[in-house]
């Protein structure tokens, strides 16, 4: 009998560690860091104890407990995992071009967890990244947050599976290139792009009463209604308008930003981040007081009409409005010196370290519903944390190591240069590419266009 | 803390030039020339070492005097206490001037149809009034190399400063025949060519390179002798790189064209740079022994290869140099040269070191592009190209106070700038009605 509870037992430890198939979570102690909390200053001299994964303490004169290795930053600089709100590093495929909505498709479906790009990412210092379909459509596919830990060959691992869903969302030239002057279907005109979005909302709504009325009428007697056809697109837009999904709005000129606050605030819809944003700044109060912010390059502008009259100074404008504002890379080589990105909005706006470094850290996890479990260093949250030689705002800082859950995914010391995990067989010598193609927001809707080469080197 | 004092003076010291710059309604500033003192600066002449306490004195365009005590009564004196001045920073290769929006066709001049083109002038297309121009100099970049794309010889680029109305006004004395050499690498992961194809290609290019030149050496050795020669600008202008008048700018980024290209030009006895040179720490022996020097950029640029380290592009201006390579840095921008200080920053914190990469950007480029005597570095009798900054120009929170250009005081404004001022604080704010 005895015998048999153990085995009962053993059998039901299996079992429940089958059902909460782990990510590896890592124990380390940081020693005599200068400490950058972002949410709670900077401590000199501090150390920083991780215990499975967790941020166990902070504080100086910390001991390792037994078997926790310790890391000896002294005269380094650690800070959070950088957290970049707009890519499409780890995914094989970033648009469905077919239809002004695709609400239903999942970037979820798409994570390639070989791409060297995430362990490059690693290298500089982003732990995190928001993994997002395109912009060929009004409203895009559902966004992956990715968490990168590198070396897993299942793509469920580098999934940030405790992060909230997020959609995508595009306004202006490129939506209205690929359906309105692409497909010859609205829309071809910021109006179309408007009424897309309110014909869309509304069949959701009519679509969610329809099934209130089946579900109320399924529970009467002799109820002899036919429930209606599931619909996965329209399902999903009546979750955006239950609050269950964060919009990421691909947008730049300030009339479709305001344009999409007007929607917003009609459907009751409240959880909205505005990615590039590039005319952000002509409408930043009405961002501030009715969005979840907004999500910007550092300073890109002039590569297509629509950003022609940006200007540099966006962040510091948003910031100084009250906008959660958050600088983004959407490629995958700005990814990888998102804290020099930040520094920008000291020259350009004359930011503190602590607004800057914000702009890379908990401001992109408020804006992607994370910011109780990583974006600082506190007690309580996931270890992901970068150590930089130099202070992470200068151009000449360097990362050194980079951690995700306390486990070490990055070590400029003692990393090997090729980090492939996987290399064609067919591939005779490897192909040299001279300019990467680091801008993937319109990838695969070349089919649409003829003259694809001219697009795809400018169209972000 | 004393980061946080520093930013605290990099917050107000953002709004000091907007704010003696601030303009009065329908009034506009313009660059305008003058005498000017620069008094009591620190100096970083790059060729001369540092200078503390220093004055320099403009007049005619050109460093007049730079000394401790320079005594100049009829001069504006701007007071540099604490602030640092550099040489105007050279960009070596850009598309500045010849695109306004790069996705709209119309506003697209650095491009022209033809695989043998190398009578297009950058310099004629260059438009002195690009919102680029203003958007790039207050960054203290002053002179750039522009440099038109495309064929195999696309054309001759042209190296301006950053003010003027005229081309010719901006023109700073150096032109290139750029050459792109015929390429074995994929464009990008729109280049969907077979392998096959690619190899095709090059081969392709190869022999009609070959041949061009062929033809040129003919061109220029005919008409050395007196012959009367029928109208042919193409070979006339490659001629007058055989002539040893123009450098030949050869764009060339993998590692096995960069071997073929050394070879290529080994019995050419031209002038020859190398731009691009992506792949140029592979084989940076090889570029250092037959003397050639680069202007290698974009350093912020992915690695060429999925197998290589992730900070290929960052450390491979430093590569190169310890080689024994002499090596100017470009952004290859159009809109965002501005950025080169970083781009130099990011060289020297991955190998090149800080005077290195300083000198990447001013007197090598200088030297590379044959106007050394003219700008560079801060000497006595070169053009004021001068930039005064709070400190260091490549830390992204240093704030460039002011800039000089042919002598010129430039306004420290742009349209970013103007925007900033009229939208930090709207008016109205919120509409409450």
């Amino acid at each position: 009998m005895k015998k048999l509870n153990y085995f009962l037992a053993a059998l039901l430890g299996l079992s429940l560690q089958v059902a909460e198939a782990q990510t590896p979570k890592g124990s380390v102690l940081i020693k005599n860091a200068t400490v950058i909390t972002v949410t709670n200053g900077n401590l000199e001299n501090s150390d920083v104890l991780v215990q499975d994964g967790i941020i166990k303490q902070i504080g100086q004169n910390l001991n390792a407990p037994s078997g926790v290795q310790t890391i000896d930053a002294t005269g380094k600089y650690l800070m959070p995992g950088i957290i970049d709100a707009h890519s499409h590093v780890g995914l094989d495929v970033v648009n469905e071009a077919t239809s002004p909505i695709v609400a239903e498709v999942r970037m979820k479906d798409v994570v390639n967890p070989y791409e060297v790009g995430l362990y490059r990412a690693l290298a500089g210092g982003v732990t995190i990244s928001h993994a997002m379909h395109g912009s060929a459509n009004v409203v895009g596919g559902q966004n992956a947050t990715l968490k990168h830990r590198w070396g897993s060959s299942d793509p469920a691992d580098i999934i940030m599976q405790d992060a909230p869903r997020t959609i995508k969302f595009a306004l202006g030239e490129n939506p209205t290139r690929v359906h309105g002057r692409g497909n010859g279907i609205q829309p071809r005109s910021r109006m179309g792009v408007e009424a897309i979005l309110r014909n869309g909302f509304n069949e959701a709504l009519q679509y969610k009463k329809a099934w209130e009325t089946y579900n109320a009428a399924k529970s009467q007697k002799g109820n002899t209604m036919v429930a209606p056809e599931y619909d996965e697109r329209l399902q999903t837009l009546v979750d955006i308008l239950d609050g269950k999904i964060i919009i990421h709005c691909h947008s730049y000129r300030a009339d479709e930003i305001y344009m999409l606050i007007n929607v917003a605030k009609d459907f009751g819809i409240s959880k909205l981040v505005f990615q590039h944003t590039n005319e952000g700044f002509k409408v930043a109060p009405e961002i501030a007081q009715y969005t979840m912010g907004a999500s910007v390059f550092a300073d890109w502008w002039a590569y297509k009409f629509e950003v022609y009259y940006s200007t540099a100074f966006n962040a510091a404008i948003l910031q100084r409005n009250g906008a959660i504002t958050s600088i983004n890379s959407d490629s995958a080589e700005l990814i990888r010196h998102l804290y020099h990105e930040a520094a920008k909005t000291q020259r350009y706006g004359g930011l503190t370290d602590e607004e800057a470094l914000a702009m890379i850290t908990i401001n992109p996890a408020k804006q992607l519903g994370i910011d109780d479990k990583v974006g600082s260093l506190e007690v309580g949250k996931q270890a992901d944390m970068v150590i930089f030689e130099g202070h992470p705002l200068s151009s000449y800082a360097v990362p050194q190591m980079t951690f995700v859950d306390g486990i070490k995914y990055f070590d400029i010391k003692t990393d090997k240069d090729d980090q492939r995990q996987r290399v064609s067989p067919t591939e005779m010598v490897e192909e040299v590419m001279l300019t990467e193609e680091n801008h993937r927001c319109m990838q695969d809707t070349e089919f649409l266009f003829e003259t694809a080469n001219a697009l795809f080197h400018t169209n972000h | 803390m004393k980061r946080q004092v520093k930013s605290f003076f990099a917050f107000l010291l953002a709004f000091m030039p907007i704010m003696a710059m601030a303009q009065i309604d329908g009034e506009f500033i313009k660059p305008r020339s003058g005498k000017f003192l620069l008094q009591n600066a620190t100096v970083e002449t790059i060729t001369k070492g540092t200078l503390k306490n220093t004055s320099i004195l403009v007049e005619n365009g050109k460093i007049a005097q730079i000394g401790t005590s320079i005594s100049a009564p009829d001069a504006e004196v701007i007071d540099c206490s604490g602030l640092v001045i550099y040489p105007g920073m050279i960009d070596g290769g850009t598309q500045l001037g010849l695109v306004e929006v790069n996705s709209v066709p119309e506003t697209v001049d650095y491009a022209e149809i033809g695989n043998f083109t190398p009578n297009m002038q950058a310099l004629t297309a260059v438009n002195p009034n690009t919102e680029a121009v203003p958007v790039t100099r207050v960054s203290g970049v002053t002179t750039v190399m522009t440099v038109p794309q495309g064929g195999l010889f696309p054309g001759t680029a042209a190296l301006i400063n950053l003010v003027g109305y005229t081309p010719d006004q901006m023109y700073a004395g150096a032109k290139a025949v750029v050459m792109n050499f015929p390429s074995s690498a994929r464009r990008g992961r729109f280049d969907r060519r077979s392998d096959e194809d690619i190899k095709k290609d090059n081969e392709k290019a190869q022999k009609e390179a070959n041949e061009i030149w062929e033809r040129a050496k003919s061109y220029h050795e005919l008409s050395q002798k007196g012959a009367e020669l029928e109208y042919y600008p193409e070979m006339a202008q490659l001629a007058k790189v055989i002539a040893g008048e123009l450098p030949l700018m050869i764009e060339v980024n993998a590692a096995s064209d960069i071997q073929n290209a050394i070879k290529w030009v080994a019995d050419k006895n031209v002038k020859v740079i190398f731009s691009g040179v992506d792949e140029g720490w592979r084989v940076a022996d090889e570029i250092a022994k037959a003397g050639i020097p680069v202007i290698t950029g974009p350093v912020q640029d992915l690695p060429t290869r999925q197998s290589d380290r992730y900070d290929a592009a960052y450390s491979n201006a430093g590569k190169m140099a310890k080689a024994g390579v002499k090596v100017a840095i470009r952004t290859n921008e159009s809109e965002n040269v501005r950025n080169l200080p970083f781009h130099a920053a990011f060289a020297a914190a991955y190998g090149l070191g800080k005077e290195e990469a300083w000198k990447a950007v001013t007197i090598y480029p200088a030297e590379i592009l044959g106007v050394a005597d003219q700008y560079g570095s801060i000497e006595q009798g070169k053009v004021a190209n001068l930039i005064v900054a709070t400190e260091d120009p490549f830390e992204t929170r240093s704030q460039i106070m002011h800039v000089f250009i042919n002598g010129y005081r430039i306004p420290l404004s742009n349209r970013h700038i103007r925007l900033y001022q009229e939208f930090l604080e709207r008016s109205p704010n919120l509409n409450t009605h």
